[in-house]
């Protein structure tokens, strides 16, 4: 599985959890317009340290805005 | 007031035993013989380190050395070589104990100064009548968070203020606690003046030490809620048949309680709340998690139990007199409680316990204790333990997450223990705000319990 298929799994896996209603994940959707809160960011967070190993905020120069700022940040080669 | 005189106080001998788990002590015959020999009259007036390996040992020399030492300072088992040398200076102690035959370099006393003592099992005859001469403080230490150990300061009586004359008949008390921490310390002077006990080691296993309570008929017997599950889960806690059965020390769970119940369906099962600083609070005995509301500022008591911002406080004789030590905070408030750093919360007229201040999981801003997510999850009838603590997180400071062992063919195979984990974080989602509810589960085959009987925390 693509990273990015992994991550759209994981918003939509979390936000049935939180029971959220999630927006359409498209590059330009604002995070904090996803319909997810602060909690749901954690736990995809961490679990996808577990699937992947890395946790890119450990070195992110920035913080990502968009889901599609969120998808590079893991993209990205890990440093 | 001193322990011999006490236990002498009708003129017979006391009629009870030690039981070691290498040998066995008929407490009358220290009326003639002693485990110090010359020791005994040279550790007079002096500031005794007991740092005896084996827990009998250190129990013979309490015996002997209440009334003669001016302070015995109760090293637990574990206590770091490194904490030592500090442990004997805040304690102003001019001499150390060990066991006989032990090297005295082992790693706790290494490189200590003053009087050597060594003792053991094997009794000397006494050569003069035990006399009183000091009223001996007895100074506990406090199973440090990370830093050196406190020195707490007892008495003989604060130590024996819960005791209540009742029980007239001859007990066997057995204990999983270490009879140098407080918990086991009730125990050892309950029994003495009860009875006999039967004292662990750390150098056996729970089913060892439960066929040796087991031979010696254990009657009573007390541990805390992580020692009562590691005995359920030895598969020996069967052996044994006791009236009674106490927890401490922790928070004990409805779960726990129910499956000690079940385990033991003729005991009275009691949880009781005690620290090392704070003495005994008090004792449940209706089987349910927490404690009447109806304890709390009831007047006449002989504990005073007050909650204040959500914390438990405690006042009564029982309390500790002090930190020993340079720079020894203050033990007792302005209003003379000593703060248990316990919380507690209101519920349907009882309060329950929800944690420690200092464990407490920050989840962005929000407050998670893991003893009450820890609840919920052994509540799951195939579990047996859990431990929660907090991850790092990026986003939120911290999540929460469970690490937990199931109960012995509770889930066969990778399969069901999915299905397994599954009914855990239902159960969670369930009963608890979202921030509380673990982002993930792992099954493990055990969990680390301390010296002192508690789950390890590792940010506690």
């Amino acid at each position: 599985m693509s990273v990015r298929a992994t991550i759209t799994s994981l918003f939509e896996q979390v936000a049935r959890e939180q029971q959220r209603k999630l927006s359409p994940l498209s590059d330009d959707l604002r995070l904090l317009e996803s319909g997810l809160d602060s909690l749901s960011f954690a736990l995809i967070v961490a679990r996808l340290e577990d699937k992947l190993g890395h946790d890119p905020f450990d070195t992110a120069e920035s913080f990502p805005v968009t889901f599609g700022d969120f998808v590079r940040l893991y993209e990205s080669p890990s440093r | 007031m001193w322990l011999w005189g006490s236990l002498t106080a009708s003129g017979a001998p006391p009629s009870g035993c030690l039981h070691g788990a290498g040998a066995r002590i008929e407490l009358a015959t220290l009326a003639g013989a002693s485990s110090l020999g010359e020791g005994l009259e040279a550790l007079r007036g002096r500031t005794v380190l007991i740092a005896a390996g084996d827990p009998l040992t250190a129990a013979l020399a309490l015996i002997e050395l209440d009334g003669v030492a001016r302070r015995m300072v109760l090293c637990p088992p574990d206590l770091s070589g490194a904490h030592a040398p500090a442990v004997m200076r805040d304690s102003g102690a001019d001499a150390y104990l060990t066991d006989a035959g032990a090297d005295a370099g082992a790693a706790a006393v290494r490189g200590l100064e003053g009087l050597h003592v060594s003792a053991g099992p094997a009794l000397q005859a006494l050569g003069l009548a035990r006399r009183h001469s000091h009223d001996t403080e007895w100074i506990l230490l406090t199973s440090g968070t990370s830093g050196a150990p406190k020195l707490v300061q007892h008495t003989l009586a604060s130590l024996t203020s819960a005791f209540s004359a009742e029980e007239a008949s001859p007990l066997v008390w057995g204990t999983f606690y270490d009879i140098r921490r407080y918990g086991g310390l009730q125990i050892l002077l309950r029994a003495l003046y009860h009875g006999s006990l039967v004292l662990s080691s750390a150098a056996e296993s729970t089913a060892d030490f439960l066929a040796r309570a087991a031979a010696a008929g254990v009657t009573h017997i007390s541990g805390t809620p992580s020692h009562w599950r590691r005995a359920l889960m030895s598969g020996a806690a069967a052996r044994i048949s006791p009236r009674y059965v106490r927890l401490s020390g922790e928070i004990a769970d409805q779960a726990i309680l129910d499956s000690l119940r079940r385990a033991f369906p003729q005991a009275i099962v009691a949880h009781a709340f005690a620290s090392t600083e704070a003495g005994v609070g008090f004792e449940v005995r209706d089987g349910l998690a927490g404690f009447p509301a109806a304890l709390v500022g009831a007047p006449g008591a002989a504990v005073d139990i007050d909650v204040a911002g959500g914390t438990l406080r405690l006042r009564s004789a029982g309390n500790a007199t002090g930190y020993l030590g340079a720079h020894a905070p203050a033990l007792k408030d302005s209003d003379g409680f000593v703060e248990t750093g316990d919380r507690v919360e209101l519920r349907d007229g009882r309060y329950v316990f929800i944690g420690r201040g200092g464990g407490v999981i920050n989840v962005g801003g929000l407050k998670v204790y893991p003893e009450e997510v820890e609840a919920i999850i052994n509540a799951h009838p195939g579990v047996r333990m859990s431990l929660v603590e907090p991850r790092r997180s990026p986003i939120t400071g911290a999540v929460v997450t469970a690490q937990v062992v199931l109960i012995e063919g509770a889930a066969a195979g990778a399969r069901a223990e999915e299905l397994l984990k599954g009914e855990i974080m239902q159960a969670c989602r369930r009963q608890l705000a979202a921030h509380k509810v673990p982002m993930s589960i792992r099954i493990v085959p055990a969990l680390e319990v301390s010296a002192s009987g508690k789950l390890v925390r590792p940010d506690a």
